[in-house]
């Protein structure tokens, strides 16, 4: 009997309206039917902010510190996507991220051994004095290693000591690989960042093929 | 972990580590501790670029592992630690005021590099400290040495827990993680190595280029050859010192407004003695004489034995108990309270929303509560008082027509910054028959807010990164402009060519990036002001949930 009267009078409740100051006859707001706005009216405008010298240095720092962030080696981006073939310039092209390497030198001893992954050698620490006279010296090292290396491949047949080199061989290919890198860098005469492989060359020419060339 | 602290987060770790960074802290905050196949699977990342980015959460302090006893390893992001990036230039500032250029770049390079051994981070501090000064003078290491250990005997840096150095048996399988320890007495030693070494020889060859060749030289033959001295002894930022800090300086700024500046002072020279002495979370520091206090107050203030007497006397009778009296040996000894929950009622007449440097958490919603004008603040606070209160009585003692009364206190209600508390006088509940009083429920309402300061940082962080977003064309277009001035400018081009390098930018463009670097720092400026009411929301709920 109670419940009945839903609808008539306006707005019953289960506790006494009275209470709580909602006098007869008062207007009550009118019922929401939509969610509130996403982005209510101000009532009233917020307070300026505090300003001074202390905001100021802080603010800047804050700035600052966003900046540096992105310069360090933590900011990790991912690695430059594959292109479907090799070519000659990549060679010569500055290095772009990649994802089997990482740019800084943690302390392994501190992490967990499965997350150790092979650390990129700093390319900017490569100072000039590497003399070009221990170059030569180790270049014709690397060669007698690896004839004998070859020789040692014919000779023996047992999977361990196949297992041996090719670990011997990874390490060295990997020296040498970098090592030549490493020559070829220091030793062009040529600005690396104006390398262009010529790829966008040929392409506006088709245009003008009626007039001649002279 | 709410759903505003989450995107927070997130927020947090993509803007200063990176998409891939954010996406494993992600996976890591929402679903816990896992290893790191299942994070893999989770993120659909290539599982190298994973590894790369626990490396960096965990050189961060923002992540730690744990060896679970079958043998794998579980990773678990702290959600703390990520929301203290927020606060960062506060450390740096703070370190700055208290140990000068030398502990600023200190700290900041700790922070950057989230652990660093002693000798790098000298080593860089000292660095650019020279490439600021003038040619000719270099900036000993012995100095910064000097701000480093003076740092961590004041306890803002504390070391790593280390490795630990059992014989390994070639037996024995080397664990897939160490397990790191640290011992509490060791926490802050200083090791010695000989860092005047280096400056030395630095020194020595003072010609710039090939004194800077030579070093380098020296240091990758050092770094091959030989390991540094205190190899393996890492240092990192303590926060929790900062904010003590921070603590104690809003403590000292209600003090100076109490009373006056010299009443701060007295009270800065106790806590400045008790430091390292008061355990974190207790609620007073030690007793200390007045005839201590006395012997150790700075130079410059020279008051009387029996000034300082009366200032202690009348900060320990004041209703607010910042100082208390704890015995009468040696001239008195006194203690200062510094739980956040005893400061919970200093009232600024006339707050505005900016200062926020005294007001405690109570106080802080109550500029809440500006918002919705002073009035409600006024019904607020006397909630505060009186505790419970019909709705009649808020009316009278409020001095509110009853009508407008009503209506804040709905809207306060329906924020959930008041509640109803029911009384029955039968059994029954009655409705006629039942008390209906409003009180308030700080830790609710502090929570609450605590909730919405981290949603608006999100939104603040966001508005921000849109804004960047929308005018990168522009941005770009004149850090090249720049880039070309300056190399003009060092081959040295005239006035004319220069003026035509910044014509490229036209006036509504260059309008457009004025609007541009107002908008961004009044929203950087916002986020370091909402974090300060983040600080003191957070200590005030810890503190309170600390007390049994």
């Amino acid at each position: 009997m109670a419940g009945r009267g839903r609808g008539r009078g306006r707005g019953q409740m289960t506790f006494n309206v009275e209470a709580v100051g909602i006098g007869k006859g008062d207007a009550l707001p009118p019922p929401t039917l939509q969610p509130s706005p996403l982005f209510p009216a101000l009532e009233r405008r917020a307070a300026p902010l505090p300003g001074g010298e202390e905001g100021e240095y802080m603010l800047a720092l804050k700035q600052e510190l966003r900046r540096a962030m992105r310069g360090l080696p933590y900011f990790v981006k991912p690695g430059a996507p594959r292109r479907d073939i090799e070519r000659y310039s990549d060679k010569y092209q500055l290095s772009s991220p990649v994802d089997s390497a990482i740019d800084w030198n943690p302390d392994w001893r501190r992490l967990p051994r499965e997350l150790k992954i092979r650390v990129r050698r700093q390319r900017k620490n490569r100072t000039a004095p590497l003399v070009p006279k221990q170059h030569v010296a180790l270049d014709k090292e690397e060669t007698i290693k690896k004839l004998e290396s070859l020789e040692k491949k014919e000779e023996e047949v047992t999977s361990e000591e196949e297992e041996e080199k090719e670990e011997e061989e990874e390490g060295k290919e990997e020296e040498e690989e970098e090592y030549d890198e490493e020559e070829h860098e220091e030793e062009t005469d040529y600005v690396l960042s104006y390398f262009d492989n010529g790829e966008s060359f040929g392409l506006d020419s088709d245009d003008n093929g009626d007039e001649a060339v002279y | 972990m709410t759903q505003a602290e989450l995107r927070l987060c997130s927020l947090l770790l993509q803007e200063h580590f990176g998409e891939i960074v954010e996406k494993v802290g992600n996976s890591l905050l929402r679903t816990g501790p896992r290893p790191l196949r299942l994070l893999v699977g989770d993120t659909g990342l290539l599982p190298d670029q994973v590894k790369k980015a626990l490396c960096v959460l965990i050189q961060h302090n923002l992540a730690r592992y744990e060896v679970q006893p079958r043998g794998s390893v579980e990773y678990e992001a702290r959600s703390e630690r990520i929301l203290r990036i927020l606060r960062y230039p506060r450390y740096i500032y703070a370190a700055k005021t208290l140990y000068g250029d030398p502990g600023e770049l200190l700290v900041e390079e700790l922070l950057l590099h989230g652990h660093l051994s002693m000798s790098r981070a000298v080593a860089r501090v000292a660095d650019r400290l020279t490439e600021t000064m003038e040619d000719g003078k270099t900036v000993e290491y012995s100095e910064v040495s000097g701000t480093f250990a003076r740092l961590a005997d004041t306890h803002f840096i504390q070391r790593c827990p280390t490795v630990p150095e059992s014989p390994r048996s070639t037996e024995t399988p080397l664990p897939p993680a160490p397990a790191l320890a640290i011992s509490e007495k060791d926490m802050y030693v200083v090791p010695r190595p000989s860092l005047i070494g280096k400056g030395k020889r630095r020194h020595s060859c003072d010609e710039e280029d090939e004194g800077e060749r030579k070093a380098k030289r020296q240091k990758r033959e050092e770094g091959t050859s030989e390991a540094p001295p205190d190899d393996g002894i890492y240092w990192q930022v303590n926060p929790e010192r900062f904010h003590q800090h921070f603590r104690d300086q809003a403590l000292i700024g209600a003090v100076a407004s109490r009373t006056d500046q010299i009443g701060g002072e007295v009270v800065r020279t106790m806590l400045r003695m008790s430091e390292v002495t008061t355990a974190s979370g207790a609620s007073h520091t030690q007793p200390l004489s007045s005839n201590e206090i006395f012997r150790s107050l700075p130079a410059g203030y020279n008051i009387g034995k029996q000034a300082l007497d009366q200032y202690l006397a009348l900060l320990a009778d004041d209703p607010l108990e910042f100082v208390g009296k704890s015995g009468d040996s040696g001239g008195g000894t006194y203690t200062v309270s510094i739980l956040w929950g005893k400061l919970s009622v200093t009232r600024r007449p006339g707050a505005s929303r900016t200062s926020p440097g005294p007001s405690r958490c109570p106080s802080l919603i109550l500029l809440f509560l500006h918002r919705f004008g002073s009035r409600c603040a006024r019904i607020f606070r006397l909630l505060l008082r009186k505790k419970h209160l019909e709705q009649k009585q808020v009316e009278d003692f409020a001095m509110i027509p009853a009508k407008e009364a009503k209506d804040m206190l709905y809207r306060m209600l329906s924020e959930n910054l008041v509640s109803l508390q029911e009384i029955p006088k039968t059994p029954d509940h009655a409705p006629s028959r039942t008390f209906y009083l409003y009180t308030v429920n700080v830790m609710a309402a502090a929570r609450m807010l605590l909730h919405r300061c981290y949603k608006s940082v999100a939104n603040l962080m966001e508005r921000r990164q849109h804004e960047t977003r929308e005018n990168k064309r522009l941005l770009e277009k004149s850090q090249r402009v720049e880039a070309i001035l300056a190399s003009m400018q060092a081959t040295g081009a005239e006035a004319a060519q220069l003026h035509e390098v910044e014509e490229m930018i036209t006036g509504p463009e260059r309008q457009q990036l004025e609007t541009l670097k107002r908008n961004v720092n009044k929203i950087d400026a916002s986020e370091n002001q909402v974090d300060e009411t983040i600080f003191v929301l957070e200590s005030f709920i810890e503190s309170t949930m600390k007390r049994p």
